[in-house]
């Protein structure tokens, strides 16, 4: 935590020039910064005046604020009069750099928005720049397939580093132990998959970037009931626990108008009880086959989302088995020479590169794969003028991507509806009348990622 | 400490040296300094699988005062910078700076108006770590380069005169843009 | 041909790769390139469209004057609405016609457009009848200002800020319109069109690369 930057308008004539304690005046009275200090003299000092506005700032470097997050706190007491979010301090730029790059450059841009969920980012993108390109239903059936499967583990992985950073907040320190083990055998799959833990740029427009390693479904199928087994140690943990519930029950309660009116999306509207799913609602890359529920909790508050996340777990493994059974071999990007990307990695004795197939194939027989290789990845495909917005359910809500096109080789605009930027907003309306411990918990439930909100 | 500034360079400093390095190195702890991608992998490399602790670095200090090492770990942005000096500044010495991943070493992808290039445009930086992100082993291998490098610090007039060797040093140096590379 | 004419997308020009008039090198022309839309659609418009825009029309009468444009493309609607009725607009669709959510604001500059160069683009969700539509506003550079939606859709505030932070697009009867993701002391608006990127050239041995907005590269 860094230092405490308390404002005070009372007047006291005992403050001389400090150089950790300056006196400035402002339109609201005289304000005194204290930065370090101590604490006891503070409080004799503030008691002793009549009125008394205590602003605290939970400053962007925080253990419990779950990542750069500025928290300013109006108190009275202990209780939480007002608060409101900074935020900005993660501001990257993307979507201004996008604009300078190539469609599938972008990708991997927009894979680093929201960290903990990386595929649904990139599936939102490459949904509406499919949606722009027309070559929505000419995705092939197995690219729609490991989609889903890639973004139900990172689902699940999302919801652990929720789970293990939210306990963690509150001071339980084992379940992040727990949640990150699991998590190691989920970021195995990823490297498994697509050759990074973090941030690949697999889901790309048109399909994804390779096919599956040949002999990944059995251990595929291992992990799932390895983690299976797995997660229901960190549900024994929490699930009931006393003190767990004392922090989490009752506290940040936000019901549904709540909901609605500040646009909150996911885990925070479902525990008022609506069960409102993209999956389920506006199906995208096949959710209509697949068979799970929507898990729903009808309390409103932190627990009520602990809980939906630890049920959202267990469906989504019920729909990566589903998924694995529905492989069939195929092709993994659009049929379509002219998008598709072209190049086939392979390991070979001076690491990746091309596969020797792919490059006999462009050098030896076919003219026009070379071009295609050669057009695709310096200039890249060219998309039909136009916008579109095309939404995925991610573990924190409602991702939407604003796409907008001029008909160029590069984005003209791109714009992500980032869920955690709108459920953010809903901190003020959880916390005010709490205690400051509640807040702590309210943003732990919200589960806000900051490359999201700040983008 | 104080007594290193006393010592006249030879055998009798070498000892404090190294006493001073190993205690330095053996129990160093960072400060959290996660923004972003990168703080997911520290945190990794903090939790079960890839341990911190038996370096005895598992406990990340919360407050910039109890620690020694800060790993900024993320894209540091312009609104982000004077904060993170701020950090560093509550920090007290001896202290050094790990900077993890792309974009804290140098900007990373991130060649716009938001994001610093380079951490080291802000503190001092000990080692910079490259990777999007830097797997937990390779941020472990960089902790153990800082810790080699911890180990060997030279202090009292050892210091001082190592201190003015690099700066004549770098001074003299042939700067990047007429470097030659490979195709000289 | 002249550059202007070779970079202007017409109405079917077939080729990949961006080469239009002659064949290109591989021209088998898989793709299509479509004009830009300049006039509305003509109804019918397909799926739950016809039955939202009858539903307006019979809640809003003067609806044809506040609406610019209405068009629909690859499935997705959009009601281009003059700013100074916006407000009525976005309240009706939000009590009679249900459209309970909206999902932000998304500013556009087009400084090719005289007189209209910012575009703010509103997604509006239904959740009672699984809709979605689009609304977007145009304003003028030399007067930016849009009516803000905050009292009727709360999840406004934030995405107007970041609105007017990144392009200067100034909502009128906001409760608190400041910069949120830049410092406060920031100068210019960065997603306008005509602000640069900001990057600094990079330096290898004996060579720089310039930063990725003044690099070559294809339109």
């Amino acid at each position: 935590m860094t230092s405490f930057n308390t404002f005070n308008t009372f007047n006291t004539s005992n403050q001389n020039s400090d150089p950790y304690a300056s006196v400035r005046e402002t339109t609201e009275g005289r304000v005194y910064s204290v930065t370090g200090g101590d604490w006891d003299d503070l409080v004799t000092e503030i008691g002793a005046t009549q009125e008394e506005r205590v602003v605290v700032n939970m400053g962007p470097q925080h253990p419990s604020t779950h990542g750069v997050l500025r928290l300013i706190l109006e108190l009275e007491g202990e209780t939480v009069t007002e608060v409101r979010c900074g935020i900005g301090y993660l501001h990257t730029g993307i979507e201004k750099n996008i604009e300078y790059r190539n469609w599938t450059q972008g990708v991997t841009f927009v894979t680093r928005m929201d960290y903990l969920a990386p595929f649904f980012n990139e599936a939102a993108y490459c949904l509406a720049v499919e949606k722009l390109l027309g070559i929505t239903d000419q995705i092939p059936e197995r690219a729609s397939i490991i989609r889903v499967m890639l973004m139900e583990f990172n689902r699940i992985s999302s919801h652990l580093v929720a789970l293990g950073t939210g306990a963690l907040e509150l001071g339980a320190l084992s379940p992040m132990i727990f949640a990150f083990r699991e998590r190691e055998l989920i970021l195995n799959v990823y490297e498994m998959i697509t050759g990074l833990r973090m941030n690949s740029a697999y889901i790309r427009p048109g399909g994804i970037a390779m096919d599956l390693p040949e002999d990944s479904i059995p251990k595929l199928r291992e992990i799932v009931k390895e983690l299976r087994t797995n997660l229901k140690d960190t549900e024994k943990l929490l699930v009931g626990n006393t003190i767990w519930m004392k922090r989490t029950v009752g506290v940040a309660y936000l019901d549904l108008p709540g909901c609605i009116s500040l646009g909150v999306t996911g885990p925070v509207l479902r525990s008022t009880g609506l069960p409102w799913d993209l999956r389920k609602t506006q199906p995208y890359c096949g959710y209509e086959n697949y068979d799970f529920d929507v898990v729903t909790a009808d309390s409103c508050d932190v627990y009520g989302r602990f809980l939906i996340r630890i049920y959202e777990m267990e469906q989504s493994l019920r729909i990566i088995e589903q998924a694995l059974d529905k492989l069939k071999p195929g092709p993994v990007m659009v049929a379509d020479k002219k998008i598709a990307w072209p190049a086939q990695l392979a390991l070979s004795g001076d690491g990746l590169g091309n596969s020797l197939d792919h490059i006999r194939e462009i050098m030896g027989s076919s003219m026009e794969s070379l071009i295609h290789h050669f057009k695709l990845v310096t200039e890249g495909f060219r998309v039909p003028a136009g916008q579109a917005y095309a939404t995925v359910e991610s573990p924190r809500g409602e991702l939407g991507a604003q796409v907008i096109s001029d008909g160029g080789t590069k984005p003209y605009r791109v714009h992500f509806r980032d869920p955690s930027f709108n459920n953010l907003q809903a901190t003020s309306a959880m916390c005010e009348g709490s205690l400051i411990a509640d807040v702590v918990a309210a943003v732990a439930s919200i589960d806000p990622v900051m490359g999201g909100v700040d983008r | 400490m104080g007594i290193e500034e006393k010592l006249p360079s030879g055998f009798l400093l070498t000892s404090v040296e190294k006493l001073a390095g190993y205690m330095r190195k053996n129990s160093l702890w960072p400060a959290t300094f996660g923004l972003a991608c990168c703080a997911i992998e520290m945190m990794a490399a903090g939790a079960g699988r890839y341990d911190l602790a038996r370096f005895g670095m598992e406990v990340f200090r919360a407050s910039p005062r109890q620690a020694d090492l800060m790993i900024v770990a993320g894209r540091v942005s312009n609104k982000m910078a004077p904060v993170l000096r701020q950090i560093y500044d509550q920090m007290a010495e001896p202290k050094w700076v790990i900077a993890m991943g792309a974009c804290a070493s140098s900007g990373g992808m991130f060649n716009n108006y938001a994001i610093v290039q380079g951490v080291d445009h802000v503190v001092p930086v000990d080692i910079y770590l490259p990777g999007c992100p830097p797997r937990p082993e390779m941020l472990m291998d960089a902790i153990l380069k800082l810790h080699e490098q911890i180990g060997n610090e030279k202090l009292g007039i050892n210091r001082e005169m190592i201190v003015r060797e690099v700066e004549a040093a770098a001074l003299a140096a042939l700067p990047t843009h007429q470097m030659k590379g490979l195709l000289a | 041909m002249s550059d202007i004419a070779k970079s202007a997308p017409k109405l079917s020009d077939r080729g990949a790769f961006g080469v239009s008039g002659t064949g290109d090198t591989s021209g088998y022309g898989g793709l299509v390139l479509k004009g830009v839309q300049v006039g509305s659609s003509e109804r019918p418009f397909g799926t739950y469209f016809d039955e939202v825009l009858d539903d307006l029309e019979r809640a809003y009468p003067s609806f044809s004057d506040a609406i610019e444009k209405v068009i629909v493309d690859r499935g997705e609607l959009t009601l281009h609405v003059k700013s100074s009725r916006l407000l009525e607009v976005a309240l009706i669709l939000r009590d009679e016609l249900k459209f309970e959510m909206c999902m932000g604001v998304s500013g556009a500059h087009y400084p090719s457009e005289m007189g209209r160069e910012l575009h703010a683009l509103y997604p509006l969700l239904s959740l009672t009848r699984n809709q979605r539509i689009r609304l977007e506003v145009s304003v003028s550079d030399s007067s930016p200002h849009i009516p803000s939606l905050v009292e009727i859709w709360a999840s406004n505030n934030w995405q107007e800020r970041e609105t007017y932070d990144m392009f200067g697009i100034i909502f009128d009867n906001h409760p608190a319109l400041t910069r949120i993701m830049m410092p406060d002391d920031w100068p210019g608006h960065p997603q306008r069109k005509d602000y640069p990127l900001g990057g600094i050239p990079v330096e290898y041995k004996g060579a720089t690369i310039p930063p990725p907005n003044e690099r070559r590269s294809y339109r």
